[in-house]
């Protein structure tokens, strides 16, 4: 079974300019190949296929095979986690203004 | 509904003077925050610092402080840094999406009504949305062409 992607790997993944920028090109649902992805820019095949890879390892993309291709397509799920990360910021301010609140009480 | 957004209301019996200070005050701030800021915050100014929470000191603090209005509100932006895992952590944070933190201060009968609220958490989901129906080709060349530079000094 897998495991199912942390959002710190979905953050990690979509951090960075590159890969949000693949993320974007993959949005219309159509599957890509890295020769179709690395059109039009400088960009290597090689870096393309790594920061692929780390999509897919946090579950935003996955390989489908076309005929003889290896194509790439967006799995937009683990973009649910968003919100997991919200409930977690939310509580390290809830820490950090009890920490305020012992500092100008005392 | 999605919650982009996050408030807190606190009431703290403490004059609005001294509340004001331990969050403007770059030293006090760091101090409840736990981050060792390298300077003062100034409007339009960028500050930097290091997170002081054990296992995190490899991380950069970084905000850009947009209002400073003494007494009354205090706010600036910051990254969303989700990425702090030592080995993928980058402190380049350039094209990270960013929330807004806003610190409002009203007097109260017995102290300070302290609100935090921070925002714009949407953005992150809203940049993918928006590039679902991608307006053309030309978008996509462009912004590829925009982090060239970038990918050549990550490779």
């Amino acid at each position: 079974m897998r495991r199912r992607p942390t959002t710190e790997a979905v953050f990690a993944a979509l951090g960075d300019a590159t890969r949000l920028a693949l993320v974007s090109r993959l949005a219309d649902g159509q599957p890509a190949s890295i020769a179709e992805l690395t059109a039009g820019t400088r960009i290597t095949r090689q870096a393309v296929t790594k920061h692929l890879r780390v999509l897919e390892g946090a579950g935003l993309v996955r390989g489908v095979r076309c005929g003889r291709e290896n194509r790439f397509a967006l799995d937009p799920r683990p973009l649910g986690d968003v919100q997991e990360y919200v409930g977690r910021v939310s509580q390290e301010w809830d820490s950090a203004l009890s920490r305020l609140k012992a500092m100008v009480e005392e | 509904m999605a919650e982009d957004r996050i408030e807190k209301r606190i009431e703290l019996r403490a004059p609005i003077a001294r509340v004001w200070r331990a969050i403007s005050d770059y030293r006090e701030f760091g101090e409840w925050f736990r981050v060792a800021l390298e300077g003062p915050f100034e409007l339009d100014k960028t500050v930097r610092g290091r997170i002081l929470h054990p296992g995190f000191e490899h991380v950069v603090w970084e905000a850009q402080i947009e209002a400073m209005e003494p007494e009354r509100l205090f706010a600036f932006t910051w990254p969303v840094l989700a990425n702090v895992d030592k080995a993928a952590y980058s402190a380049d944070y350039t094209g990270l999406p960013r929330t807004r933190v806003e610190f409002r201060l009203e007097p109260t009968a017995t102290g300070t009504l302290l609100t935090i609220t921070e925002s714009g958490f949407e953005k992150l989901p809203a940049e993918l949305r928006g590039v679902v129906f991608p307006r053309n080709d030309g978008g996509w060349t462009q912004q590829m062409k925009n982090i060239e530079s970038y990918v050549g000094t990550h490779a």
